[in-house]
């Protein structure tokens, strides 16, 4: 049998697989499943357990191919999500000032909120969009939002719509105009948080919906900085975080708080320092942490186990590649000697 | 409908995590939809947004009538938007070979704005603000620091020095200028390390996301 049949054949019995799940899911007759915490550890013993057997083959000179690798981190992304076992999460000083900024704010205080991301950094930064507004909306204070990124607007929508389905937060009947307002995207990048510092109607003459701003209560008496109590930017790259900083804090010196996807969090790190921002969320631990402080529990920390074990796989393969290449080089100067 | 996003969507990502097995025609399909989508996706969010929502509606706003019947634009038109649409019409004549030297002018103006906004953004926030957070009181009056942060504030301090020396060529690294270099090699190691593990990380919630919506949204076996 050749090696097109064999791989015609997996994929078949794949998607065979997948159609009948789902037929279970889409007729009601399957609700997913969960291991035990007795199950989950088993689990998680005999992940750990394989990759000893890696190490030992790979001690013996019996290199396993790069595939399993990847094998392997999708099974660790993956089986967490089926274990009932939980994850302790401390909170970091960055995400506790982060927060005592935001909970300092009087009811009625209005927050920017800057979503300038797109769908695929949704993972690292939604559950931050979302635990930030269901705060924002409960506690009273009036969400302003835009975007530097076309569909960061977009993001913002689902997020409100995710937050706006607790039920503390809909016996509230917030109204939009009123208690939140979406200005939609606007393009030219920094330079657009250099003319909000004068103008914001300049730059978002209607919201998202295009309603005028003029008729929007809540931002009628919106002109600039001045005007905005907080300022939380979400930022998956540029512009972003970055911008932000050197434009609306340095010149305007407004108050910023930051969530940033963790690729990006090094580079902020030092504004934290120096007290530019007044906070930040790294990545998906942030993203936990805010949860926990804010307590709305979602996908941020949902996925923290999954986020662990997948570390702890790539670090078993970082010393499982450094043992392959010292016997590596060891067998290459072995005849020189 | 919903069925078919679902689907769609999942055709998709596994579509591109096929490539992970090897490169193959179904990888290549969700690859070139990706790429025309996006392209696509700009070119209309561009159209719409700077040359129709910006000049377009700058210049000629829309109108209205008012209370005594008379026709009103809605604001007022910004005739200077002219100018900016007509730099970027000279862009386009680097298309055309004979007048294509033209596009220079509207590219010097460009890098000029830009490298005065820069300049000055950065000099305030990338320069001067981080020198002066660099260099931090061990100890003083009225200064209360723990004996933690003396100690980044100590760290911090050298690695920025020595890393300085590192990239400082004029000098042979040798002797205790050498040593002080090479103590910046190891602070940039870490820095660089560290910035590897953040992205390792960012790059496992992208996988989380899209595994949660395989086995969450689409199968729906997450209990």
């Amino acid at each position: 049998m050749s090696t097109r049949t064999k791989e015609l054949i997996v994929l078949s019995i794949v998607t065979v697989f997948c159609i009948i799940v789902y037929w279970f899911k889409a007729t009601g007759r399957m609700h997913g499943f969960q291991f035990s915490t007795g199950m989950s550890i088993v689990v998680s013993a005999l992940i750990f357990l394989s990759l000893v057997v890696v190490l030992i083959l790979t001690l013996k000179g019996r290199l396993i191919g790069r595939r399993l690798v990847f094998l392997y981190v999708a099974i660790g992304v993956s089986l967490p999500f089926f274990m009932s076992i939980t994850q302790e999460i401390k909170i970091s000083p960055e995400v506790q000032t982060l927060y005592d900024g935001l909970a300092e704010l009087p009811t009625g205080s209005k927050v920017l909120v800057a979503f300038d991301y797109d769908p695929p950094s949704a993972p690292e930064l939604q559950p931050m969009a979302e635990s930030l507004l269901r705060y924002c909306f409960n506690n009273d204070l009036k969400v302003v939002v835009m975007g530097l990124w076309p569909q960061g607007p977009q993001q913002a929508n689902m997020a409100i719509e995710a937050a706006m389905r607790d039920e503390s937060i809909a016996s509230k009947n917030l109204q939009y105009g009123v208690d939140w307002v979406n200005l939609g995207f606007q393009s030219g990048n920094e330079f657009v948080i250099q003319r909000m510092g004068s103008e914001f109607k300049s730059m978002f003459p209607t919201d998202y919906a295009g309603r005028p701003y003029d008729e929007l209560e809540l931002v009628q008496n919106v002109h600039n900085f001045s005007n905005i109590d907080y300022v939380f930017n979400l930022s998956a790259g540029f512009p972003g975080t970055i911008e932000w900083v050197q434009v609306a804090v340095d010149r305007y010196g407004v108050k910023l708080g930051a969530g940033n996807t963790a690729v990006q969090a090094p580079q902020c790190y030092p504004y934290l320092r120096s007290g530019q921002l007044i906070g930040i969320l790294g990545g998906m631990n942030g993203a936990a942490e805010f949860e926990l402080l804010t307590g709305f529990t979602g996908k941020g920390t949902k996925f923290m186990l999954s986020q662990s074990f997948a570390h702890m796989i790539v670090l078993s393969f970082i010393l499982i590649g450094n043992v392959a290449f010292i016997i590596d080089r060891r067998k290459k100067k072995s005849p020189i000697r | 409908m919903e069925h078919i996003a679902l689907w769609v969507a999942a055709f998709l990502t596994l579509g591109i995590y096929s490539f992970l097995y090897k490169d193959n025609p179904w990888y290549k399909l969700c690859e070139a939809i990706f790429v025309g989508i996006s392209a696509g996706y700009w070119f209309v969010t561009l159209f719409w947004d700077n040359i129709y929502g910006k000049f377009w509606l700058g210049v000629f706003p829309d109108t209205t009538t008012n209370a005594t019947g008379e026709i009103v634009y809605v604001s007022t038109p910004d005739y200077w938007l002219i100018v900016g649409a007509v730099l970027g019409f000279l862009m386009l004549l680097r298309l055309v070979p004979k007048i294509g030297w033209i596009s220079r002018w509207p590219l010097a103006f460009i890098v000029g704005a830009t490298a005065g906004f820069y300049l000055i953004n950065y000099f305030s926030s990338n320069v001067m603000a981080q020198v002066q957070d660099t260099i931090m009181p061990l100890f003083g009056v009225g200064y209360n620091a723990s004996v933690y942060d003396i100690i980044g504030n100590v760290v911090i301090a050298v690695g920025t020095f020595t890393g300085l020396i590192y990239f400082f060529f004029s000098k042979e690294h040798k002797g205790a200028f050498g040593g002080a270099a090479r103590v910046g090699i190891f602070f940039l190691m870490i820095t660089f390390g560290a910035a590897f593990g953040y992205t390792v990380m960012s790059r496992m919630s992208l996988l989380i996301g899209r595994m949660d919506f395989i086995f969450g949204d689409w199968l729906g076996l997450i209990g």
